[in-house]
């Protein structure tokens, strides 16, 4: 099976408001504010680590939820956050890993 | 309530410093006759004392950043400020007159992922643009950086101050910004020098030329809606804040200095001696400006225009009292509804302002 890697785009700023990321693309100006568990994939994405993993060792880890229910809705999630082009989404390790944005929580 | 609204309810409910405007240097390769800071370097703080008032922020949640001056470009590190504030995931908008901005400059800025560049524009012509700014050439320079940054797909807004020497000129420069696919914002507030020079403000327009501005389709749309008289106060309006200054936004001069807002010179503490956080959450001038709701403000409150003037609190401090009225957006309430303001009458009452249609800005 194919994996899939996740990257936090550059052209994105982002920082962690009272527990929930707040996500803009520098590119159109889109603004996004993740729950939780969408957070949780944002901050993970660093572009070395499959997606399959992520889900896996952090969303299952830390909310009570089925594995097969999170693996689809996280790939929704990266779906469409890809299409406004704030993720960056390969079949392959990315070289750079993206910065990680920091906040208040 | 909009994403963005409810993300600045959050901010205030929690006391972030959502907004920072950090001025870099107060160099300036323009000498605008306007411009209220000393151009002087007295002591700019270091590259690295930025880098780490810029970790400071991000930590603090500071998430809308807006480098300014001076003029930006004549700090040789900008561009490694830049990038390590994109590196942090800052919103970064930059404000600059772009005269040093050239093709590889505006390919450097898209690259780091700027959300918005402002340019300064006085006028579409040369001779008077260039007589504000003192600087030979600087109307082409600016537009020819604006063309470079449309060029790299950059959101660019010409922001055209309005002042006595360039007021016939907004519609021009308006034209100007269609042309150029620009945003563009007209602001005709002139403010004092940062020293407390008032003698710049003979530089604001009549109250004539504000009313014409406030009544013109094309710069505010719906006139009537603008212009419309104030709503009665309620409970909600007198338990307002004033504006995000000390709540939600700071600024922060060249030398480390925190105040609440660029037109708010209010002294809270120095970066160089404190955490910002320290700063933010343990001034007492900040928790004065915080405690502050319209129903304490001794004239404004019993004032119509109340629950929608543009009362600016720095304003006001610079005219003696942060609770006091601002005298320019008093002029700009009546200008905009006809409707003295409370501080007009007062004045009015006690002779010091002479009948209402000759009320011109302070020191005018």
């Amino acid at each position: 099976m194919t994996e899939t890697y996740i990257a936090r785009s550059t052209a994105i700023a982002a920082r962690v408001l009272g527990g929930e990321m707040m996500v803009m693309s520098a590119v159109d100006s889109t603004f996004f504010t993740l729950n939780e568990v969408a957070t949780v994939i944002w901050q993970a994405a660093d572009g070395k680590t499959p997606l399959s993993t992520i889900v896996t060792n952090h969303v299952c880890a830390q909310f009570e939820v089925e594995p097969e229910a999170a693996r689809r809705d996280a790939e929704q999630f990266v779906e469409s956050l890809a299409r406004h082009g704030i993720l960056q989404v390969s079949d392959h390790p990315f070289e750079n890993a993206p910065a990680a944005p920091g906040g208040s929580r | 309530m909009s994403l963005m609204q409810q993300m600045n309810q959050r901010a205030f409910d929690l006391g972030i410093p959502l907004g920072i405007h950090l001025d870099v240097t107060y160099r300036c390769n323009e000498r605008c006759v306007h411009c209220y800071l000393d151009h002087d370097d007295h002591g700019e703080l270091t590259t690295t004392e930025i880098k780490d008032i810029l970790d400071q922020l991000a930590e603090a949640g500071t998430f809308f950043l807006t480098l300014s001056g001076g003029e930006v470009l004549m700090r040789r590190d900008f561009f490694d400020i830049l990038e390590y504030a994109r590196r942090l995931t800052f919103n970064v908008q930059i404000k600059t007159n772009g005269v040093m901005i050239g093709l590889p400059e505006a390919q450097r800025i898209r690259e780091l992922g700027v959300e918005q560049v402002q340019i300064s524009v006085y006028s579409h012509r040369p001779e008077v643009h260039d007589a504000i700014t003192k600087l030979p050439g600087s109307l082409q320079k600016s537009i020819r950086a604006i063309r470079f940054l449309k060029s790299q797909g950059l959101n660019v807004v010409i922001a055209n101050v309005m002042m006595t020497a360039n007021m016939g000129d907004h519609m021009g420069v308006r034209a100007l910004a269609r042309e150029l696919d620009v945003i563009y914002a007209l602001d005709p507030t002139i403010t004092p020098k940062m020293d407390g020079d008032l003698s710049i403000l003979n530089l604001r327009i009549p109250g004539s030329e504000l009313n014409a501005v406030f009544h013109n389709e094309d710069l505010v749309g719906n006139v009537a809606e603008f212009c419309a008289p104030p709503p009665p106060p309620d409970d909600d309006i007198m338990e307002a804040i004033p504006c995000s200054a000390g709540h939600t936004a700071a600024y922060i001069t060249p030398y480390g200095d925190v105040f609440p807002c660029v037109q708010f010179p209010l002294p809270t503490g120095n970066l160089r001696q404190k955490r910002f956080l320290e700063i933010w959450r343990g001034s007492p001038a900040l928790e004065e400006v915080r405690s502050i709701r319209a129903k304490d403000l001794p004239v404004c409150s019993t004032c119509s225009h109340v629950g929608s003037c543009t009362r600016c609190p720095g304003l006001a401090y610079v005219e003696g009292s942060m609770r006091g009225p601002s005298t320019a957006d008093c002029e700009k309430s009546f200008h905009r509804t006809g409707i003295p303001s409370a501080n007009m009458l007062r004045k009015a009452r006690v002779g010091t302002a002479g009948p209402l249609v000759q009320i011109q800005p302070v020191m005018a």
